[in-house]
């Protein structure tokens, strides 16, 4: 996984993505750097979730190019998606229900796995070394997220933080270099987001892996942010560090209203 | 229900008109009647009776339950013994309108005869009347103490209750199976009497089952537990010697058995393959697959023309031979079959596959084909499996292809199950968007379980085929689909043992009741509605989903479920 063919790791070029007459995305282009954490924000219905999925290939774009590590992957399916190093939570967490947290994560690791019906049934010791590698991979996850001791609790049966938290190992079982995450702390309170925010920064740092983060939280934004897009119907208004998207008066506009942007800039005068 | 819980004495009219109203629906169906011949407590309690008043048990049951969380217990039986007494008013208002009126002209069922039982032993009108009031009271007020009982207790009660009502149905079974046997002379002395249990027997079943189950309630039953205690190597030979006895003992059945419980237990066995089948399409991918019963014919016929030494004769190969093109194409049958369906899910998916298996039908029933399938006709004289010269001829012979054909499929099935195709299944069955996401390639994900339930389908018709040693097209009808399915619901979706479980009553059962084939759809309608409401898990639920629906097991010290505390800024 290591090897970086390009500066960025993602790059989207113009990406449009209309809905019949609605166009939830227009014009986008983001080029996310190696490592960073980057943040794209915005008012409800901004349609930050909607280029997540066409990133993660689940809606085909109308227009433009999404570029990971210098090649293109547009049009993909989203199975060859993930395979090729992109993976992601939901904002409303989309476990598998039913399965147990471990076989949550076995799942994750999926495409990184050759096993196929022949060697489940005969039990190959490839397949049984790949089986006890993967079980060996989702415990060091699940401990890594701090779900040591769940291992066999039906994912429905967590509690909400966890779930978020096994959301998160699921989608580093596959292995990626770049983490797409979707409010990862919807729905939280103080405290867990700022044990949430510190974990992000964590996995940069432990991990190595590049996030690209949809929140809602400006704290946790400002927090942890290398670089911040923002975004208003569909289209970016602002970009820079998080101080220079924190002052730009569109961006204040775009979340309070006009009226609170113009007092801002008194305030700041 | 979000109402305010109340519970009036309209309430208690109401519980007893439902009693009433199903009371005289299983009485005019004809269910008491048939079942009046079948006596389960010698002389004294037959099926017919337990028909007739089951409901107003029940409905005591239910009453009791509801008044109890408002009322004192005093009340609540006593609502549940007025519940009877309504019930049993209406069975005795049919009583006297039948005497006096001729039902039987709209009602054919209404025959003397049935008047007759439905007298309940008295000869006047009016006692019978009364009688009628007082054993619906009676039956309905122990309904109410069922409700009341502590749960270990009614529990337990309906283990004994449910055994001795099993080993009354199989008396004529015992008999023809055991006979003979001279070791079994006495004791079936004891147990039976001329028809139904003895008392002494009765007795000896309820006691058996009452304490066998507050034995296990009290928590010292615990083999599996004390097991998983045992140090690895101890724990690996018992559990291999578990499996050994088990082998042996399935292996040594049909000698016991003789030939016709040898027949039943092939019939449920062909029915556990399919449902092995069916249970990885429906139970492990989630995908509702209403046609099965295609696959099930394709395997058949496929053995049918390739075997047969009838009219119809083609190649004449050994059943051998054409097993493994049975379950080829079978399993090619899935995967085209497959194809176009790949976009659709849950009702549509049940639709399209639900069509699927009526073409094949219609395509065996078809004129065009006839000359090769045999139409209508069928497909007659397919030779019996051969080994050298032993010839699978006898049921109990061909008992151990069957049980060859389940241990195969249902090892296939264990292995699936955890494996990496197996979570990718379950996964597609949680979210498929979701599962496609987390790179599972849906296309071929899904195609593998079709394939795979339908190669066991076709195994099921190829021994099928033998056994009958003729197929006809009816025997794949829509009927079988919805058994199949059903036994899985029954057992536990997606649980192995559950698939056992589900054929051995719903196929199995049926066969001891041979008064019992015009009511199978009843029942079974019956069933999976109470299951629904009761038991959606099944009998033998997968374990994960016995986890998830159960409370009793709390999780790690100290935590709990929590809902999500939503709140954005």
């Amino acid at each position: 996984m290591a090897e970086t063919k390009s500066e960025f790791i993602l790059e989207t070029v113009n990406v449009t993505k209309q809905f019949g007459g609605l166009t939830a995305v227009k014009d986008l282009s983001i080029q996310v750097p190696q490592k960073s954490i980057y943040s794209v924000i915005g008012p409800n219905g901004a349609g930050k979730t909607t280029f997540f999925n066409c990133i993660t290939g689940f809606y085909k774009v109308t227009e433009g190019d999404i570029i990971l590590d210098g090649e293109s992957i547009v049009g993909l399916r989203p199975d060859i998606i993930v395979k090729k190093g992109i993976s992601r939570t939901y904002q409303n967490i989309r476990l598998f229900q039913n399965l147990t947290a471990l076989e949550n994560v076995m799942v994750g690791h999926h495409p990184r796995m050759k096993a196929g019906w022949f060697g489940a049934v005969f039990n190959t010791p490839g397949t049984r070394r790949e089986e006890a590698e993967t079980r060996k991979l989702a415990m060091d996850l699940l401990e890594f997220v701090g779900l040591k001791g769940y291992e066999y609790e039906l994912a429905t049966n967590l509690p909400y933080g966890q779930q978020r938290r096994l959301e998160i190992a699921r989608a580093l079982a596959s292995e990626p270099k770049l983490l797409l995450l979707d409010e990862p702390t919807a729905g939280m309170n103080p405290s867990e987001t700022e044990e949430m925010t510190e974990f992000i920064d964590n996995l940069r740092k432990e991990l190595g892996i590049t996030v690209l983060l949809i929140e809602h939280d400006m704290r946790v934004v400002m927090t942890i942010s290398d670089i911040i897009t923002v975004l208003d119907y569909g289209q970016k208004i602002a970009e820079g560090k998080p101080e220079e998207v924190r002052a730009n008066p569109r961006v204040i506009e775009a979340y309070l209203g006009r009226g609170a942007a113009t007092q801002h800039e008194a305030q700041a005068a | 229900m979000d109402k305010e819980l109340k519970f009036t004495w309209s309430d208690i009219l109401k519980y007893g008109a439902i009693a009433g109203v199903v009371a005289i629906y299983v009485i005019l169906v004809g269910m008491v009647e048939a079942f009046n011949e079948r006596y389960i407590i010698s002389e004294t309690v037959n099926l017919g009776q337990i028909a007739l008043f089951a409901p107003v048990f029940l409905l005591g049951y239910f009453a009791a339950n509801t008044a109890r969380q408002i009322k004192s217990a005093g009340f609540a039986i006593l609502a549940s013994a007025l519940v009877g007494l309504v019930g049993g008013a209406f069975v005795a208002a049919l009583l006297f309108l039948g005497t006096h009126v001729n039902l039987r002209e709209v009602f054919l069922n209404v025959s003397p005869e049935l008047l007759g039982i439905l007298h309940l032993g008295q000869e006047a009108m009016m006692g019978a009347i009364v009688v009628n009031l007082i054993v619906g009271a009676v039956v309905g007020f122990f309904g109410g103490l069922f409700a009341l009982a502590p749960h270990k207790w009614s529990n337990a009660l309906l283990v004994g209750l449910s055994i001795v009502l099993l080993m009354g149905v199989m008396q004529e079974l015992m008999s023809i199976t055991f006979g003979n046997k001279d070791w079994y002379k006495p004791i079936g002395k004891f147990i039976y009497a001329q028809k139904g249990l003895s008392w002494g027997g009765a007795i000896l079943f309820l006691v058996l089952g009452v304490g066998y189950s507050l034995w296990r309630s009290s928590g010292k039953f615990r083999p599996a537990a004390r097991v998983a205690k045992m140090p690895t190597k101890q724990r690996l030979s018992i559990s291999l010697a578990a499996w050994a006895l088990g082998l042996l003992i399935l292996l040594a059945l049909p000698r016991f058995l003789g030939s016709y419980p040898s027949e039943i237990l092939t019939t449920v066995g062909i029915y556990i393959i399919m449902g092995l089948g069916l249970n990885i399409v429906v139970g492990f991918a989630g995908l509702l697959d209403l046609g099965y019963v295609a696959f099930f014919a394709i395997g058949a016929y496929t053995v049918g023309i390739l075997t047969s030494t009838g009219k119809l004769a083609t190649v004449g190969w050994s059943f051998w031979m054409a097993l493994p093109v049975a379950v080829f194409l079978a399993m090619l049958a899935g995967v085209i079959l497959g194809i176009p369906v790949l976009k659709m899910r849950g009702d549509y998916l049940a639709i399209v596959t639900l069509g699927f298996g009526e073409i094949i039908r219609v395509v065996v029933l078809s004129d065009w084909l006839k000359p090769f399938i045999g139409g209508a006709q069928g497909i007659l004289q397919i030779p019996k499996p051969q080994i050298g010269e032993f010839v699978f001829k006898k049921p109990e012979q061909m008992y151990y292809i069957v049980l060859a054909g389940i241990l195969l499929v249902g090892y296939v099935a264990w292995r699936l199950r955890d494996a990496r195709v197996g979570r990718a299944w379950k996964a597609l069955r949680e979210d498929e968007d979701v599962a496609e996401a987390m790179g599972i390639h849906l296309v071929s994900t899904k195609l593998m379980a079709f394939a795979t339930g339908a190669a066991f389908a076709g195994l099921a018709g190829a021994i099928f085929a033998a056994k009958l040693g003729s197929i006809f097209p009816h025997s794949f009808n829509l009927i079988v689909s919805i058994n199949v399915l059903s036994l899985i619901i029954v057992g536990g979706i997606g649980s192995l043992p559950g698939v056992v479980v589900g054929a051995l009553i719903l196929v199995g059962l049926p066969e001891l009741l041979r008064e019992f084939a015009d009511f199978r759809m009843l029942f079974y309608g019956a069933l999976l509605v109470a299951m629904m409401l009761v038991k959606p898990e099944g009998f033998v639920p997968e374990k994960t989903h016995a986890r998830e629906l159960s409370e009793k097991e709390p999780l790690a010290p100290g935590i709990e479920p929590e809902t999500p505390a939503r709140e954005t800024i």
